[in-house]
């Protein structure tokens, strides 16, 4: 595939997509540790604070649970902001901000409160971060009503997303990969958004649907190039957005395979992979020719040690694995 | 440091709070009355003995000023200027109570009147008030974020970061503490080893004021400049009311196990409704004015019953809405 465009890095994108909307809409403000001056941690809001100052990027102490409850406070009261958590791990320091005030907030004033704040933070595995630094549990915020999970895997969609987050009129966790900060890929330099609950076709293919998250994306495209080589083709989607989940265009695809597979970094144990299955069998139960996959982290948490680590985050060669496994199953044909 | 309560009393200002106050106390009793009959769902807890501290705070606040409440609320939201019969229905679960019937006494809203909640986590508005106040810094036009709080919620990280962003953002909120020395059951001087709530300002670097929450009017002169300072961008106040509740933490409470007869009694003496009403008789005003007064408040407190009781509950159609 050739890239036509400006490429820029993931992190880049960001930025991009912060300056734009920041100048539009002169009421957000940012709050988070190390955001300001210094451009963030994952250079995730660089040159920011020279062009806004201290008003609207404010850099905090180590004090995620007072800022994120400052940051949704403000925004009940008609400030737009975001509250940078850095690591989404210490968005727990805050969690029961998020859940228990953000997350309620619009159903229990019957409408008449909206919390407009924006929850970064990035997870995932990363240069064996080890344990604190490496969790991915979305699935967490996926099942908690009044929340939207957006989980961009691309410097185009990370930038079109972060726009669409904000204008959101309620509160958005923006869950970026640590891995992905230096990836780069073809971002227009105008202005776009992509809506929240549009699952983009990474590849088109039809003997099998892969579905997977984050940067288990590229991994899952990685090896549909491989399987490919062998003749079987492969349909990659990325749901982009886990709330608003774009129901239709995945089961579409598994209606139209017969065949899902799911790769996702959590365990697997109530992922979101999980979720993903049993839509599946909901949806598309006369369609399914095999039982539906999911390829998980195994249920550890993430190991210091990298020969452990790398045995226990799926990879290109596990995913072709079983994809071969699941093609030996088929039980029925279409 | 007291803050020092004027010798001459304003009549005019001290009959308005009288009959605030005598407002928030009946509507609480009825509450409590109605609750035992098994009217309301859910749980209540009661306000009575410290309505000098809502009264006395809310006297000096505009109506787009905001204030964060706690699980304690009524009587904020009334003193705020939420009607009675709107509080009531929602406590009643009806769809014209304040939160449409969907938080009841402990996740009420009513942003029409800068009432940003009651709540059902302890220290979890604090940081939201803190918000609140971040806003009304940025607008510019002198607004203001009220912070009420127990002594139970000083010991909270939620109270330790959300104060400290308070002073070092300069930010307009007025932390009000409502020192009524038990959280549920556990005494303050149990839980913790410096019993003084003001003097803990100064770890921030910010302004604390120790309050007698009984009066009124001493409430009101330590809120009002409290709110002067933060509307003149001089940042953060904390103020400890030393109060009482009169009742149990909440209804099946009997607030008895953990109290001395003698304890609630001494402070039933310094009775805040009782205390007022008894300024003003000494004052000269007459007891006619007075009862008249009552009577008002008796009819208002009926019309308010009617009205939530003969209300509509929520359609079933409107369960998923308001989500997101």
């Amino acid at each position: 595939m050739s890239e036509q465009g400006r490429v820029i890095t993931y992190s880049d994108a960001g930025v991009e997509a912060l300056r734009e909307e920041m100048r539009r809409d002169s009421s957000i403000v940012y709050i988070g540790q190390g955001i300001g001056p210094r451009g963030g941690n994952f250079r995730q809001t660089k040159g920011l604070w020279k062009e806004f100052g201290d008003d609207r990027l404010r850099d905090t102490g180590i004090c995620e649970l007072g800022a994120t409850g400052v940051a949704i406070g403000a925004a009940m009261a008609g400030t737009r902001t975001i509250v940078d958590e850095v690591f989404l791990d210490f968005a727990l320091e805050a969690i029961t901000q998020i859940v228990q005030q953000a997350a309620n907030i619009s159903y229990m004033s019957n409408g008449k409160i909206k919390a407009p704040v924006l929850v970064r933070g990035a997870m995932g595995a990363v240069r064996n971060a080890g344990a604190h630094h490496s969790h991915t549990f979305y699935n967490w915020f996926a099942n908690t009503p009044g929340l939207k999970v957006v989980l961009p895997a691309t410097p185009y969609d990370l930038k079109g997303l972060f726009k669409s987050s904000l204008r959101e009129p309620g509160p958005v966790m923006f869950i970026e990969h640590k891995s992905l900060y230096n990836t780069k890929g073809v971002v227009p330099e105008e202005d776009y958004i992509i809506p929240l609950g549009e699952a983009r076709i990474v590849r088109e293919g039809k003997d099998l649907t892969i579905v997977a998250m984050s940067r288990m994306v590229d991994l899952a495209a990685k090896a549909a190039a491989e399987l490919e080589k062998e003749g079987i083709s492969v349909e990659v989607i990325d749901p982009r957005t886990i709330v608003p989940l774009d129901r239709q265009r995945i089961t579409d695809s598994i209606k139209k395979t017969g065949k899902l597979v799911v790769i996702d970094e959590s365990p697997s144990s109530c992922s979101f992979a999980a979720e993903l299955l049993a839509i599946a069998v909901e949806d598309c139960f006369n369609e399914m020719q095999v039982v539906p996959k999911r390829i998980c982290s195994k249920p550890v948490p993430n190991p210091f040690s990298p020969v452990l680590e790398n045995l226990m985050i799926p990879s290109v060669e596990r995913i072709v694995s079983e994809v071969h496994e699941v093609l030996k199953n088929v039980r029925r044909k279409s | 440091m007291t803050a020092s309560v004027a010798e001459n009393v304003d009549q005019k200002l001290l009959l308005d709070y009288y009959k605030q106050m005598l407002e928030l106390r009946v509507f609480e009793i009825k509450v409590q009355e109605l609750y035992r009959n098994g009217r309301l769902p859910g749980f209540v807890h009661l306000y009575v003995g410290e309505e000098a501290v809502a009264v006395g705070v809310c006297a000096s606040l505009r109506n787009e000023d905001l204030i964060f409440s706690t699980h304690r609320g009524h009587g904020h939201a009334l003193a705020k200027g939420v009607p009675g019969r709107v509080v009531l229905a929602e406590l009643w679960g009806k769809v014209t109570g304040c939160s449409g019937g969907r938080g009841g006494s402990m996740h009420m809203y009513a942003p029409e009147w800068g009432f940003m909640g009651t709540n059902g986590i302890v220290g979890a508005p604090i940081p939201l008030a803190t918000g609140g106040g971040l806003t009304a810094k940025l607008a510019k036009k002198g607004g203001v974020a009220v912070s009420f709080f127990g002594e139970g919620a000083v010991n909270s990280g939620s109270f330790h970061e959300a104060v400290n962003f308070g002073a070092v953002w300069n930010l307009p909120v007025i932390y009000v503490c409502e020192n009524n020395l038990y959280a549920t059951e556990m005494a303050f001087s149990r839980a913790t080893k410096n019993i003084s709530v003001a003097s803990r300002a100064a770890a921030y670097g910010m302004k604390g004021v120790e309050v007698d929450g009984q009066d009124v009017m001493a409430v009101h002169a330590a809120a009002s400049e409290a709110i002067r300072i933060a509307r003149a961008d001089g940042g953060p106040t904390l103020i400890e009311c030393k109060t009482y509740r009169y009742v149990g933490h909440h209804e099946g409470d009997p607030g008895t196990d953990y109290r001395t007869k003698e304890e609630v009694r001494e402070w039933k003496g310094k009775d805040p409704v009782k205390l007022a009403r008894k300024r003003l008789l000494d004052s000269g005003v007459a007891e006619s004015t007075l009862a008249a007064v009552d009577q008002e408040v008796e009819v208002w407190i009926e019309e308010a019953v009617q009205f939530a009781e003969s209300s509509p509950e929520p359609s079933a159609e409107s369960v998923t809405e308001h989500v997101y």
